[in-house]
């Protein structure tokens, strides 16, 4: 049933640029890449118990550490990939030491301490970043020969890895190292009591998130082309978190169905008012007070409300 | 030296509008552990309150009064209507003062606008003084002479009043204070009202160097945690040197390195943290 499910959902993914038009194939596109990265925030945040208000930091280190190499050093794609995906890693694992410091809210401050700070360069470090003007001419890649600069085959590029990182995430969600993640977000003292290291378990979560987030600043810089301190700013790690919480952290399909309601909102709210920000702060308010376990839990409860009813 | 002295004094000033943002946060984090992410738009709200009640004739005086008592009202109302119901849940609790955060800056954005309001320095105090052969700005010292009275009379406050005594005794040991008959619920709102007019205080206070401007409350937020973070949560001492430990780092790094400054923030931060978890001062782990 599931397994039947998944596939429909995916072969309806598949064929979508297939009767829908350029604007629809790139929102497509975007979620996608939202998805990506709300579903490496959810590592952290719904499996790992450990809210991060700084994860758009390794989407905007990646996204401009590729938008440098290429405009300034002129690398090539793979290189530049290769590099972008290791260093963003890399950071996350300094930053994970740091903030792994503490728990709680004091996790939750030094992330956004520490993604604030990057933000601020970005804007403030003109000789590497152009500041508030952003990188632009950057290229898409061609991965044997296909050219991404087709908006079709951009979207089944996205696709693919989005699968992949999904299918990855899942799997280690549901090894035993996803299920001691939950057991140190759930009872921690009783897992260091069974001789789990659980700051080793939080950190190695910490990188792998970070490692996702740096996948999803690649194809955003790809499909931008164009790189502004905004991606830093603690509106894009508050949007994030909000995809996860909105559509149910710690569920694997709750992140990337919140990642497709926030851009969808976002799209086209932002078509006809001014005000996102203000839409943003009161949805969260709004799923705060009303619908803290999120939208695919609450879902999935009232299904199986009616389901009872007629059984 | 008068590029030196005049960048100590800058730090100084910096420093005092510090405290009078991380103090409000520290008090509020200490006693009910919620982090009030909406403290930088509250000392931005206060900003442009203030820029108002200037621009409608009145002196700044009045203007710091208005703006503390509109900022204390609008976190009393957040506490109440919100906060409190999220008691006992405070990651939803740290994310509806964010949410709250976007609502305010947008709404500042939305009836002020995009363009910086200016807010004079009163002209009491625009004169410069000259010490040592040396001349400072006035209103500058003026900011770190009120911040410390702040910071006196918090002292005051929390160690020698009643009021003070109850909210010591929650910070230490909520739980043990409800049971003595600690009014736990009033004392929260009191708290909540002090910390959001102190931010709302150092926003206009603050006003005739940064002017009010969309994007103030980042600005500020960061500076916030990174002191609460270095000070240490629980301690008044702890904000009071930190705030001016961040002053001071970041006045002299946009004076020399200006492309770095933010990063140079975050050294001491990251090395108090790796040795001392609890903050330079704190005992409370976050």
């Amino acid at each position: 049933m599931k397994k039947t499910a998944t596939l429909l959902v995916v072969a309806f993914l598949i064929s979508i640029p297939f009767y829908s038009g350029e604007y629809y194939i790139n929102l497509g596109s975007q979620m996608l890449i939202a998805a990506i990265f709300a579903s490496s925030l959810n590592l952290l945040v719904g499996y790992g118990g450990l809210t991060s208000l700084g994860h758009a930091v390794y989407l905007g280190l990646s996204a401009y550490i590729t938008a440098w190499l290429i405009t300034k050093l002129g690398l090539g794609h793979a290189q530049t990939a290769v590099i972008a995906l290791t260093a963003t890693t890399i950071m996350g694992m300094i930053f994970g030491w740091i903030a792994l410091r503490a728990t709680g809210l004091g996790f939750l401050m030094l992330t956004l301490a520490l993604s604030q700070i990057f933000w601020g360069l970005a804007y403030r470090w003109v000789s590497m970043t152009n500041g508030d003007n952003g990188i632009s001419g950057i290229s898409r890649p061609s991965p044997f020969g296909v050219n991404l600069d087709d908006s079709n085959y951009f979207y089944w590029f996205v696709l693919i890895i989005f699968l992949a990182s999904i299918f990855i995430i899942s799997r280690i969600v549901h090894s035993p190292f996803g299920v001691s993640i939950c057991g140190t977000r759930d009872q921690s003292k009783r897992m260091t009591a069974l001789g789990f290291n659980v700051w080793l378990i939080r950190w190695i979560t910490f990188v792998l998130a970070s490692f996702f987030g740096a996948v999803a600043g690649l194809l955003y810089v790809y499909f931008h082309k164009y790189i502004h301190p905004t991606v830093m700013s603690i509106t894009s790690s508050a949007e994030a978190l909000l995809c996860v919480i909105a559509g149910g952290a710690g569920t694997l399909t709750g992140p990337i169905i919140g990642a497709f309601l926030v851009m969808i909102l976002k799209n086209y709210v932002s078509g006809y008012v001014e005000r996102w920000n203000m839409l943003l702060g009161a949805v969260f308010v709004f799923i705060v007070l009303f619908m803290p376990s999120g939208i695919t839990p609450w879902a999935a409860e009232k299904i199986r409300l009616i389901r009872n009813k007629f059984e | 030296m008068q590029i030196w002295a005049i960048q100590t004094l800058n730090s100084l000033a910096l420093g005092g509008l510090l405290f009078l943002l991380s103090s409000g946060f520290a008090l509020i984090f200490g006693l009910m552990r919620i982090a009030n992410l909406t403290h930088g738009a509250l000392f931005m709200l206060g900003a442009y309150v203030g820029a108002t009640v200037m621009a409608a004739g009145f002196g700044m005086l009045t203007a710091a009064a208005s703006s503390m008592l509109v900022i204390a009202i609008v976190g009393g109302l957040i506490e109440r209507l919100i906060l409190r119901r999220l008691t006992g849940n405070p990651q939803g609790q740290v994310l509806a003062t964010l949410g709250l955060a976007f609502i305010i800056a947008d709404f500042c954005l939305v009836v002020w606008g995009g363009d910086p309001i200016p807010i004079n320095t009163p002209d009491m105090f625009q004169a410069a003084v000259s010490f040592w052969g040396l001349t400072f700005p006035m209103y500058r010292l003026v900011i770190l002479v009120i911040s410390c009275i702040i910071g006196i009379a918090l002292y005051l406050l929390l160690e020698k009043t009643r009021l003070g005594a109850m909210i010591r005794a929650g910070v230490d040991d909520m739980q043990m204070a409800r049971a003595v008959g600690i009014p736990a619920s009033q004392l929260f709102t009191i708290v909540f009202c002090l910390g959001a007019g102190l931010a709302g205080l150092g926003g206009i206070l603050g006003g005739p160097i940064f002017n009010a401007y969309p994007g103030l409350d980042a600005d500020m937020l960061p500076l916030a945690l990174i002191v609460v973070i270095l000070g240490g949560v629980g301690s008044l001492v702890g904000t009071f040197i930190a705030s001016f430990i961040v002053g001071f780092i970041y006045s002299f790094g946009i004076a020399l390195i200006p492309d770095l400054a933010y990063v140079i923030l975050f050294l001491p931060m990251v090395i108090v943290i790796a040795f001392k978890p609890t903050g330079l001062f704190g005992t409370i782990r976050t």
